[in-house]
């Protein structure tokens, strides 16, 4: 086959694999359709890997294939093994993956000292710079949320420290531009990147992980982007822009459901944020058994159930879908209503509900349900707290106040699973809990729902 | 590479822009309940930094070059396997109380 057919099938087949991921991240946009959008996808990707071993003027191919083996079979086995509650953690292990991939590209670009022309230099550094970020950081998010490395280290001058490192990285990648044959240079300006990548993301609670690794996302997507104008490949570029784009909006969108700007997440610890204790709370915490709760929810005519992350926890999903099951038998409305942030990033919850077998159609969406709140006889909140607490509609010295919460307050009957009496993860004390319909049923998520399918069961 | 158009100036601008608004556009009608499988998905998308990585091992010349383009390849491989399988199956479990039969 001559050179031109070869050049003419590489080409054909990265804008059929741009055409095949756009298309398919366009159907995992919806619930309907999502299962197929990722295989749609998924053969594009391979699709522009076979066919990117046809490409002119290769060697190493030995290299390439050990290569291609070890990283596949390791993502492989890690990503089959993962449970459903540690997936964020592992989306950001392999989102700093692509990273450290498009900053190992523009490294090559510029170890090789070729004469790019000015703005490929500036593409390739721009690319590199963001590509090490993204993978030192994500790894620092992967660590933390992995449980290797908890502590939130924080110490004055944190930021003027993270402003020089970044000042430092921009000045050398301009020096690399400006005389590209020097590799010490390169060394260095690679090792502030990487390394401005851990002084940023170190300081940043668990908390708002969710949203670093949603903007690291973003940002690796965009260094793939700008790798691909480097290496005029322009499966790279649509792939990386998309990406690009998509991430940011998400992480805005993210940011918001959790109250928070993302200049807020990046800059300060929530900690920080909360001094103000918020008005003290009046009454009591009235206490309720489970054979009550049974004989109250098998009677009701519509029941809302809040899940929160605790739930997860204390893996009650599948009793809780075995309990709803058991209403609807007994003609009993029951829904779920899902906060955006509940879980550990929006639409974890619905994933881990999902794994137990909840079907998705009976689970909705905080602006779908919160009018729903006034015409419920029961609101059943297991593992929640901060996402329901009514201080934030009312009290403007509370932490949370302005967060967009669940109406569970307007429901005739509020019914807590909680273990004990502790505050929540913010710290605040939650109003909900001692209003006069609010009764709290004391002890671990998934006892308490096998004694609430036992009450059910009985009557 | 003897390509015929260079992609750059104004026609990397172009692709640029309109790439970036298809990704707007994409993610901006979703359900949250969607949020954190499209944030696994579209991780994925950009393991095609993997071909990016292949081609750069592929013209390596020096050891540094070549030790370089085998850490992006391992890393980029992984990036597009390991997206790919933790976004099916977290979209595996998304049924319809109509399918969920089995």
């Amino acid at each position: 086959m001559s050179m031109i057919n070869m050049t003419l099938i590489i080409d054909a087949s990265y804008f059929l694999a741009a055409i095949l991921f756009i298309y398919g991240l366009k159907r995992m946009g919806s619930p309907m359709t999502a299962r197929g959008g990722i295989v749609w996808a998924g053969a594009g990707m391979l699709l522009a890997t076979v066919v990117t071993f046809l490409f002119p003027g290769m060697s190493n191919y030995l290299l390439m294939i050990v290569a291609i083996g070890l990283g596949g079979i390791i993502a492989w086995i890690s990503g089959k093994k993962v449970a459903m509650t540690d997936m964020p953690q592992m989306i950001a292990l392999y989102n700093g993956m692509g990273g450290g991939a498009a900053a190992a590209i523009a490294a090559v670009e510029l170890y090789s000292g070729k004469d790019h022309g000015l703005t490929f230099g500036i593409l390739a550094v721009l690319g590199g710079f963001i590509g090490a970020v993204s993978f030192s950081g994500s790894l620092v998010a992967f660590a933390k949320l992995q449980g290797f490395k908890n502590t939130t280290l924080r110490f004055k001058g944190q930021q003027i420290l993270n402003l020089v490192i970044l000042l430092g990285t921009l000045i050398m990648g301009a020096i690399v531009i400006a005389q590209p044959d020097m590799g010490n240079n390169i060394s260095i300006f690679f090792i502030l990147a990487l390394a401005l990548g851990i002084t940023m993301t170190v300081p940043i609670g668990g908390a708002d992980m969710p949203v670093v690794i949603s903007l690291y996302n973003a940002f690796t997507g965009l260094a793939v982007a700008f790798e691909g104008f480097v290496q005029q490949n322009p499966a790279m570029i649509i792939a990386g822009t998309v990406v690009g784009a998509a991430g940011s909006l998400l992480t805005q969108l993210m940011a918001k459901a959790m109250n928070r700007s993302l200049a807020n997440v990046l800059f300060s610890g929530f900690g920080e944020t909360v001094s103000g204790e918020g008005s003290e709370v009046s009454g009591s915490m009235k206490p309720i058994d489970a054979t009550d709760v049974g004989v109250m929810m098998a009677f009701a005519n519509k029941v809302l159930i809040i899940p929160g992350y605790g739930m997860a926890v204390a893996q009650a999903q599948h009793k809780v879908w075995e309990l709803t099951k058991l209403l609807i038998d007994r003609d009993v409305d029951v829904k779920f209503a899902i906060h955006p942030v509940a879980g550990r990033m929006p639409g974890h919850m619905n994933v881990l509900l999902a794994e137990a077998g909840v079907p998705y159609d009976i689970i909705y969406d905080q602006d779908e349900i919160n009018s729903e709140f006034e015409s419920a006889d029961v609101a059943l909140i297991i593992g929640a707290n901060d996402v329901v607490n009514p201080v934030a509609r009312t009290d403007p010295s509370s932490p949370i106040y302005g967060m967009p919460i669940l109406n569970a307050d307007y429901a005739k009957n509020v019914i807590v699973i909680k273990r004990g009496q502790g505050a929540g993860f913010s710290g605040i004390e939650n109003a909900l809990f001692f209003l006069d319909q609010t009764r709290m049923l004391y002890g671990d998520g998934q006892e308490m729902a096998s004694e609430l399918i036992q009450a059910v069961k009985s009557l | 590479m003897d390509q015929i158009i260079q992609i750059d100036g104004f026609i990397a601008l172009y692709i640029f822009m309109l790439a970036g608004f298809v990704g707007h556009e994409i993610i901006g009608k979703v359900p949250a309940i969607l949020h954190t499988p499209l944030m696994s998905g579209s991780n994925f998308i950009h393991g095609i930094v993997l071909v990016g990585a292949m081609v750069a091992l592929g013209r390596a010349a020096t050891p540094l070059e070549q030790t370089i383009g085998f850490i992006g390849v391992f890393l980029g491989a992984g990036n597009a396997v390991g997206g790919y399988v933790v976004t099916e199956r977290m979209l595996e479990m998304f049924k319809s109380s109509k399918d969920k039969k089995s």
